[in-house]
């Protein structure tokens, strides 16, 4: 029995098989009868071909060599009679379906018992060959008469070609019959012949369906464009249950209040259930991919291997749909360019194999997949000169650019570094496309090249486009929705505050975030609507003066932005609304969307408010940038730091990237937990490590006074984040925040420094943090100062003070 | 020999157009509806038509006529065009007429050539002349001024 397949196996590939098989079969019946009614339709004749050519494959592929043996003489028959050599006609017509009747009990018999049954298919695979050699006979013409007579001319051959397929009835029988018998006898003949047989493993029908709910009854196939409709009404639903939520909520009527509540559950319900139905593991497009790298990994000379991760990771199948092509074309780009020959590999010291990993995982409402290979990289002087070349961009330009920027200009149109064009890529059509498939479909993507150890390629999908969470705000007393996966925070500057201040770069207004300057946009002024209480930017001083402003810092393309409008609403689900050609062109809006109270609001598009507002246009951002490409420079580049002073007024420094804020924590608030200082810290518990204690007291005896938190005085605290924690670094005093470059120009004295260098004048250490961490965690117990010396710190800090 | 034709009329800066009744979904009355900052200036705005957002152009901008009076409110006739359901702000709504082919003459040469291609002709009535308009002229000439309005 060898076309036995475990079931478990290959189950899902073999379940596919025969619910697809099945439907092809369906259409086959249709367009032969069809085709016999009009035998010229070449049209119909090529579908068929197809069809049975896709069963043969499969079958030759899951290794149901019966099934493939008929469908392949049936697949030359129609071969003959595509290419022209061959009419069709009644006799091969009915063949034809008596092939289709015989591969459907063979699928039948699969579904049920995994295998096709042991039965003899020859009388019909003579019967097809027969017919398919019909034109071979010297008579041109093919008239079914002379057809006979041609195939009497054959017989001997066939004689042959049936003894080797094994124990056929003598093909002159079939020959001599005339009349050929209608596809329901003929089945029942095949049949007959296969219950007569050693056929005990071949069910009957209905000994299939009793064993059980047959695969093809349990999945049924639908038009995508139902489920659009569906989605669309869930759509329609969401909306009236939120109008409906809105009345109820303001009416006094018990029973309105109950019914209105299990609408809002059955509804969410509903949408989650429509749009599961919409889902598809994004596996699915992945398992093309391991060929794909196959076929050019040889053709390239390459060995790469692929790797997967998270295949099962589902999202809207449109999505699935518009993200396959850019998937493939990065993967190409990837095995064609990233990864180099074995040879060079070797000589690099790596696995002459390259690898290509595939992720993909949910992040906060959105789906990232990423394509790293381990190659050589991205050749930062080639896209220099490369963009220069070809006129993308000036060399003044390319000068100023931070090397995540050059890493990027390969999404340019028209951008290819390509030595030599391949048939795979370098035509210059390239991540430019990438990129304009991804963004239309509210996706991002972006490239991080490391010299040497390859590229990775992060996409950033939504999960579906039609319903999403969205902030609502309001400007020049219009509402606007926001959609949320751009959101990062929301800041209100109140009026008065002196401290936080909205300031001005020569006409530019920024804010200071967290020491970084953001750079903003007013919604009022960038949609010319009526003014509002946010005031034009060229009066910062009304905006102190008068009135709160709110700030909606914003994402795009790895920028960040605050968007200042008059009022912040609230978040919920929008139904996106697609906006209609006359609005469509307007780039700062993604669509619209009918609120709770039935108002039309306008989404934002935050990529084209940004570009609108010239963010990302003049770059004057580049902030986020460095932050991300400062872990992997040298000590040579510009950083921010954050400078302080520890213990003896000594300057020190820490990276701004890893702060998360400055605080200042009364001392009443420390708290102590175990064996460390604690404080309450935004619903969180923050450990609180002294950065002069730290340092200096290591190599000091444990104990003595300057153990101790001073309780009573205000805290200056770093809250650092490192290696996923956070904690809060308590210093004498914060001094200021500046972007200096660090050169090493002593080496460290102490552990917990890096090095000392000059800052702002000053001799600086920088500290490391990681290793701060650490050392917290082995020392701090035994040093831990006894609870009943708390009230001595206030001194303490007075002592400290002196010292310096 | 000629055919009869079912137009819907409504007038507009008192001017009397009509449209053939079959491109009318409905008429309904005036709504408060969501301007569009940026967009092109005969879109009046967004409406919600039973939960369906409809864009909604100003007849009288599409014609190149002065701006209604801010004190009457307008009628929406509510047009299937080739993109969709569009809404058309016109003064008032007339009579549903039936006209005659022979009726019919082209708009004359004077006119500009933007408003002939939305103004196809007149119908001599017995008392006045019925513009007839292109409905899906009169939508896509918003599209393609927004084009230039935002190209610009």
């Amino acid at each position: 029995m060898k076309t036995v397949i475990a079931m478990n196996d290959s189950d899902e590939i073999v379940k596919e098989f025969v619910v697809e098989s099945y439907e092809n079969l369906d259409r086959l019946d249709r367009d032969l009868i069809a085709l016999e009614k009009n035998p010229n339709d070449r049209e119909i004749l090529a579908s068929v071909f197809r069809t049975i050519h896709t069963i043969k494959g499969t079958c030759g592929f899951l290794a149901f060599d019966k099934l493939g043996a008929v469908a392949h003489v049936g697949e030359n028959l129609l071969g003959r009679l595509r290419d022209g050599q061959l009419a069709l006609d009644r006799e091969i017509t009915t063949a034809l379906l008596a092939m289709v009747d015989a591969i459907r009990q063979m699928l039948a018999s699969v579904e049920s018992a995994g295998v096709e049954g042991e039965r003899d298919d020859s009388a019909l695979i003579a019967n097809l060959t027969r017919l398919q050699r019909g034109s071979e006979a010297p008579a041109k013409t093919e008239a079914p008469a002379q057809l006979k007579t041609a195939v009497a001319a054959v017989g001997a051959k066939l004689n042959e070609r049936t003894a080797a397929i094994g124990k056929a009835p003598s093909p002159q029988v079939e020959v001599a019959k005339p009349v050929v018998p209608a596809p329901p006898r003929e089945t029942a003949a095949t049949t007959a012949q296969s219950d007569s047989g050693e056929a005990q493993r071949a069910p009957q029908p209905g000994r299939g369906q009793s064993s059980g709910v047959s695969v093809s009854d349990s999945t049924i196939r639908l038009e995508v464009g139902l489920l659009d409709q569906l989605m669309n009404l869930v759509g329609e639903l969401v909306l009236a249950r939120n109008q409906v939520l809105q009345f109820a909520n303001s009416s006094e009527d018990g029973g309105l209040l109950a019914t209105s509540q299990r609408l809002n559950l059955i509804t969410t319900e509903l949408q989650e259930g429509v749009m599961k139905t919409r889902m598809q593991p994004i596996g699915n497009i992945w398992s093309k991919l391991p060929r794909t790298v196959r076929d050019l990994a040889l053709a390239c000379g390459k060995q790469v291997r692929v790797e997967m991760e998270g295949k099962e990771t589902e999202l809207d199948k449109t999505l699935i749909e518009a993200i396959k092509d850019p998937l493939t074309h990065i993967v190409r780009n990837s095995v064609d360019h990233g990864i180099e020959t074995p040879e060079i590999r070797e000589a690099a010291g790596k696995n002459p194999e390259g690898c290509l990993a595939l992720r993909a995982f949910h992040e906060g409402g959105q789906v990232n997949i990423e394509i790293a290979d381990d190659g050589a990289g991205l050749d930062q002087e080639r896209i220099r000169s490369k963009a220069v070349q070809k006129g993308l961009i000036t060399a003044d330009q390319v000068a100023r650019l931070s090397d995540r920027e050059i890493v990027n200009l390969v999404f340019l149109p028209g951008f290819s570094t390509a030595e030599k064009i391949t048939n795979v890529s370098g035509r210059g059509v390239g991540m430019d496309v990438v990129k304009t498939h991804i963004e239309k479909i509210g996706g991002t993507v972006e490239l991080q090249s490391r010299p040497g150890r390859g590229v990775l390629v992060r996409m950033k999908i939504p999960l579906t486009l039609a319903i999403i969470p969205a902030l609502t705000v309001t400007s020049g007393g219009e509402r606007y929705a926001i959609p949320q996966v751009s959101l990062m925070e929301l800041v209100r500057v109140e009026s008065g505050g002196n401290r936080q201040r909205i300031e001005m770069i020569h006409g530019a207004p920024v804010y200071r975030l967290r020491g970084r300057l953001l750079p903003l946009v007013y919604l009022n002024r960038e949609l010319g609507a009526g003014s509002g209480a946010a005031a034009p930017p060229n009066q910062p001083e009304n905006v102190q003066a008068n009135f709160a402003v709110n700030i909606v810092v914003l994402e795009a393309e790895g920028r960040q932005f605050g968007l200042v409008v008059d009022e912040i609403n609230d978040t919920q689900e929008i139904v996106v609304k697609p906006l209609s050609k006359h609005l469509k062109n307007i780039s700062v809006y993604a669509g619209a969307t009918i609120m709770g109270d039935g108002k039309v609001a306008l989404i934002l598009d935050v990529v084209g408010v940004a570009a609108r507002g010239g963010i990302l246009a003049e770059g004057r951002e580049h902030a986020a940038a460095q932050a991300a490409d400062a872990a992997e420079k040298g000590a040579g580049d510009k950083q921010k730091l954050v400078l302080f002073t520890g213990r003896a007024g000594a300057q020190m420094a820490v990276p701004l990237q890893l702060l998360a804020r400055l605080e200042n924590i009364p001392g009443e608030q420390v708290e102590r937990a175990g064996n460390q200082w604690v404080t309450q810290y935004r619903g969180q518990i923050l450990p609180l490590i002294r950065v002069s204690h730290a340092l200096e007291e290591r190599r000091r005896a444990a104990g003595g006074d300057t153990l101790k938190l001073p309780t009573t005085d205000m805290l200056q605290v770093l809250v650092l984040e490192s290696e996923q924690q956070s904690f809060g670094l308590v210093v004498n005093q914060i001094l200021d925040i500046v972007e200096s470059t660090l050169q090493p120009q002593s080496p460290a004295t102490r552990a917990g420094v890096l090095f000392s260098s000059v800052v702002a004048e000053r001799v600086t250490e920088l500290l490391d943090v990681p290793s701060l961490l650490r050392t917290r965690e082995t020392y701090e117990p035994e040093e831990f100062p006894p609870p009943e010396r708390r009230d001595m710190n206030a001194e303490h800090v007075n002592a400290d003070r002196a010292e310096s | 020999m000629s055919t009869a034709h079912q137009f819907c009329t409504f007038y507009l800066n008192h001017l009397l157009f009509g449209v053939e009744s079959l491109k009318i979904q409905e008429v309904v009355t005036y709504r408060e509806m969501r301007p569009v900052p940026l967009a092109a200036p005969a879109v009046s705005g967004l409406m919600n038509l039973r939960g369906q957002v409809v864009v909604v152009l100003e007849l009288r901008r599409q014609l190149e006529m002065p701006d209604r009076a801010a004190d009457v409110p307008p009628v929406c006739l509510v047009v299937r065009a080739v993109e969709g359901t569009v809404c058309l702000l016109a003064d008032e709504v007339g009579n549903v007429v039936e006209v005659e082919d022979d009726t019919f003459e082209p708009s004359p040469e004077t006119l500009s050539a933007r408003l002939r291609s939305m103004i196809l002709g007149v119908h001599k009535l017995e008392h006045q002349l019925m513009h007839v308009l292109d409905t899906d002229q009169a939508c896509e000439v918003a599209a393609a001024s927004q084009g230039q309005a935002s190209g610009a």
